[in-house]
């Protein structure tokens, strides 16, 4: 309907006839499709999340769990200790592998002559058997003699058989001897899953049956205490400064600029710095906790100023006029007042960093901390790696069972963010307060 | 060990001399209001600061400077023919010597210099640290005594301890300051002599990018080449496959979240949504790496396509999943600030909801909009874990996102993990790498908060 018609006919009312209904349909039918596509958008990113998720759980889940078998172990004296000293480093040193062995010829007496068919079934139980026997004789010599009934660790390729990770083939690294051996096994029910603790006591291993995350735990903790121990005073002090002392300036308004800028700085730049300054120039030792936790903190300190800088700001100045009137200092209006209201924002922002640091691995791999280390790393200035970084090593290992391990940890390092996260939102929930 | 029981015993004598202040004050004011200038805890914490700054300052000090002078003093001390080696060599050495002078282990000492320099250099170590624990103890006392000296009814003592605070809380919000200064001099410092070797235009410009030096000289095969161009245009490539995933998600999002959605649909899908952005990144990298790759792997074989493992393709699809939170948030916020009167003023013309959405609202928020975009371009190049592990090694100069290609930040990662020569241009090219990526996400995120800025003070 053009505006000629229009003022031609003035009686024809705008928005009527054929046209308009067939219009006005097509505007709401468009109306739909927009609101469709929005809903569409959110369940592509909301089934992206189900996806990652649900492929990591799937995987990792097993990984909690650690198949054991049972052997008939025979703690020979003749094989411990020939001279029969008892002596702790005898014991220490013994060959244990042998003990091993024998129990498994014990076990399957037909293999005794075939040595192709020993040496796959051996491959069945993990090198970490012996350190099992090891422990029991050293905690207790009294063993030496005696036959027991033990239940020992399968290695990987065993392990991943078992919980259906690998095929019942060739693919698995096992031999079909081997498989046949293991399917006995399982029906005499000398097979067993267990809960893994190797996951959560071990440092690192090559074999995977082996490798635990302790180490990369106790890396990512004393990175994360001294990032915390460090940006969280730093933080506060600098927000309080710019929010309650510093009167607009140029100078004032470089710090902001410098601090807006630095949260939106790629991480491996500060993991540049920190290689540069702290290992270069200042010649701290590569790959320690300390370090990383310095880098963490470069991280992760500019988001800190900015959350407590907003919960500063969310106090009313009534607060502050109130403290002075009454004849508080500028400081003791913030330590006694203002400090204390904020204090549960502050403390919200800052949980938020180190949930962003714990998760953190650019920067450390820049100062070393992608070892492998065997050792739980006793000080912050022992070499170590962290959580997020353990993921990365794991990821990288060409073993099948690694995939597992790598998904467990990823589990617990988001059970750990999960934590964090739920602490954050349950002290705003608690604490939040509406002026 | 010794050093962590040094400051507490500082702390501790601190907070005793606190106590004996803060009385000190009382007694000389008589118990009379008003007749001290400050509070009585103001004294205290004045003499604790006389007590325990001077001291924490001088171990400090200690701490920072003497491996440079027990260095010089062990190096001054070495044979003349040690001395006369090579920097490499002798460095080298100094190290070891450190070491052993660390563990107290000298039984597996090179040769018999290194082991009276690593046994002299403890013996300089554990004496001028015993040096200094007298010096900082005394210091202590000596300050704690003449702090309590100053102790009097007319003493400004609150103006004195807040002065330091202040003086505390300045040097706290300068260290924003500091580290980008920090960043930018030592980026620039090993390019600088990166660029020495390679000239700047070569690795700016070049088309070849293959870093492996030769170790020796009669080796084949790799001369080095640093030209990053097929760097920039893998990022590119990675960034902008990631942006055409999160733009159009992460915006149709935030729209739906701000102007349609029930509010307790909004309660449980926005937290829902920003827990993909709460995702550490080496999560996403195996994500792609174990999941999205493979996947499309398969669906182009069933098509006909071949697509790497690595491909441009599913690296860029993940981190799109990375980055739509990061879109949604950002311009939920911007479009919940278009105020109402321009919604109103348009549904009052006769426009459907949508219609308002697109004409009135959206251009509205377009400068917010933009800004948030550039934030996350931004933060896609500068992405490192994600490619790490799912993208390639090797420069291709390729627009196919079906194959593999490689970025800054990986580039960076593999030539600094391991084994660091600073003096070869394998290493120290990463720093210059570096330095291109900060004065790109700068300038991209100068930009992106100006026009961010600009935006709130138009509808504030």
């Amino acid at each position: 309907m053009t505006e000629l018609s229009m003022t031609q006919s003035p009686t024809t009312r705008i928005g009527s006839g054929a046209d308009a209904e067939n219009r006005l349909k097509a505007r709401y039918r468009a109306e739909k499709r927009f609101r469709a596509y929005g809903l569409i958008s959110i369940a592509i990113a909301l089934s992206f999340l189900a996806v990652l998720l649900g492929s990591i759980i799937l995987r990792g889940w097993t990984a909690f769990t650690q198949t054991y078998i049972q052997l008939p172990v025979a703690f020979d004296a003749e094989t411990i200790d020939p001279e029969g000293t008892r002596e702790h480093s005898a014991l220490s040193t013994a060959d244990y592998r042998t003990l091993i062995n024998a129990a498994l010829e014990r076990k399957f007496p037909e293999i005794a002559d075939d040595r192709t068919a020993k040496r796959d079934v051996q491959k069945l139980v993990s090198s970490g058997a012996e350190l099992e026997l090891r422990k029991m004789v050293l905690a207790n010599p009294a063993v030496i003699g005696t036959t027991a009934d033990l239940w020992l660790p399968a290695s990987a390729a065993a392990d991943q058989v078992v919980k259906g990770n690998a095929q019942h083939d060739d693919s698995s690294g096992l031999s079909e001897g081997a498989l046949a051996k293991l399917d006995a096994l399982r029906l005499a029910g000398a097979l067993k899953r267990r809960f893994n603790t190797y996951l959560f006591t071990a440092g690192d291993s090559r074999q995977p049956e082996l490798a635990g995350l302790l180490g990369a735990i106790v890396g990512s903790f004393y990175s994360l205490a001294i990032t915390l121990a460090l940006s969280f005073p730093l933080g506060v002090a600098a927000a309080v400064y710019l929010e309650e002392f510093a009167s607009r300036n140029r100078f004032t308004d470089l710090i902001e600029v410098n601090i807006n800028n630095l949260a939106a700085v790629p991480s491996i730049v500060f993991g540049l710095l920190a290689l540069e300054i702290f290992l270069n120039v200042l010649g701290l030792p590569r790959s320690a906790p300390l370090v990383g936790g310095l880098a963490l903190t470069l991280v992760s300190l500019p988001t800190i100023i900015i959350s407590a800088r907003v919960a500063l700001k969310a106090v009313p100045p009534w607060i502050r006029e109130a403290a002075q009137g009454l004849g508080a200092s500028r400081q003791q209006m913030v330590v006694h007042h203002v400090l204390p209201l904020a204090m549960p924002g502050i403390l919200t922002g800052t949980i938020i960093g180190m949930a962003r640091a714990i998760g953190e691995s650019a920067p450390l791999l820049m100062i070393g901390m992608v070892a492998f280390v065997v050792d739980v790393p006793a000080t912050p200035v022992d070499p170590s790696t962290a959580l997020p970084v353990q993921v990365y090593l794991w990821a990288a290992s060409p073993e099948r069972a690694f995939v597992e391990r790598t998904s467990a940890a990823i589990l617990v390092l988001l059970a750990c963010l999960a934590v964090m996260n739920a602490t954050a939102i349950y002290l705003r929930k608690k604490f939040e307060r509406r002026w | 060990m010794q050093f962590l029981t040094l400051v507490f015993a500082l702390l501790l004598l601190s907070a005793m001399v606190y106590r004996v202040g803060s009385r000190q004050a009382v007694r000389l004011g008589g118990g009379g209001k008003g007749a001290l200038h400050s509070l009585p805890s103001y004294y205290g914490y004045y003499v604790a600061l006389w007590c325990g700054l001077p001291a924490l300052i001088l171990a400090a000090g200690w701490m920072i400077f003497a491996p440079y002078i027990l260095k010089s003093l062990v190096m001054a001390a070495l044979p003349p023919d040690t001395m006369a080696l090579p920097a490499a060599r002798l460095s080298l050495l100094m190290n070891e010597v450190k070491q052993m002078a660390a563990s107290g282990d000298y039984r597996y000492a090179s040769d018999e210099v290194a082991r009276t320099a690593a046994q002299r250099y403890h013996e300089l170590h554990t004496v001028s640290f015993a040096a200094m624990c007298v010096a900082a103890l005394s210091a202590a006392v000596l300050g704690a005594w003449y702090g309590l000296n100053r102790v009097s009814p007319k003493l400004r003592a609150r103006n004195a301890v807040e002065g330091i605070v202040t003086l505390f809380l300045i040097a706290s919000s300068t260290i924003a300051i500091f580290t980008t200064i920090g960043i930018v001099l030592s980026l620039l410092f090993e390019s600088l002599r990166f660029f020495a070797k390679i000239p700047i235009f070569d690795f700016l410009f070049g088309l070849n990018w293959s870093p492996q030096t030769a170790m020796r000289s009669d080796q084949v095969g790799s001369s080095g080449a640093f030209g990053a161009v097929p760097l920039f245009t893998g990022t590119l490539l990675i960034s902008v496959i990631a942006m055409v995933v999160a733009v159009p998600i992460g915006l149709l999002s935030a729209i739906y979240m701000a102007e349609y959605a029930h509010p307790k649909f909004r309660a449980v899908a926005k937290p829902l949504l920003e827990i993909l952005a709460g995702i550490p990144t080496v999560v996403y990298g195996f994500f792609a790496v174990l999941t999205v790759a493979p996947a499309l792997r398969a669906l182009g074989a069933s098509v006909g396509l071949t697509i790497s493992a690595e491909s441009a393709l599913s690296t860029g699809i993940v981190m799109g999943v990375m980055i739509i939170p990061f879109i949604s948030s950002l311009s939920d916020d911007v479009i919940s600030a278009v105020p109402d009167s321009l919604r109103h003023g348009s549904y009052g013309l006769g426009a459907t909801h949508s219609e308002t959405i697109r004409q009135v609202v959206l251009p509205a928020a377009l400068p917010g909009i933009v800004g948030g975009v550039l934030l996350a371009v931004s933060r896609a190049i500068g992405e490192t874990m994600i490619v790490v592990m799912a993208a390639g090694l090797s420069a291709h100069l390729t627009a196919n996102p079906f194959q593999s290609v490689t970025t800054v930040t990986v580039q960076i990662v593999t030539l600094l993990v391991g084994d660091q020569e600073f003096d070869s241009p394998k290493t120290l090219s990463a720093f210059a790498l570096g330095l291109v990526l900060f004065c790109v996400t700068l300038a991209l995120n100068v930009v992106a908060l100006n026009v961010v800025r600009k935006y709130r003070e138009k509808y504030d």
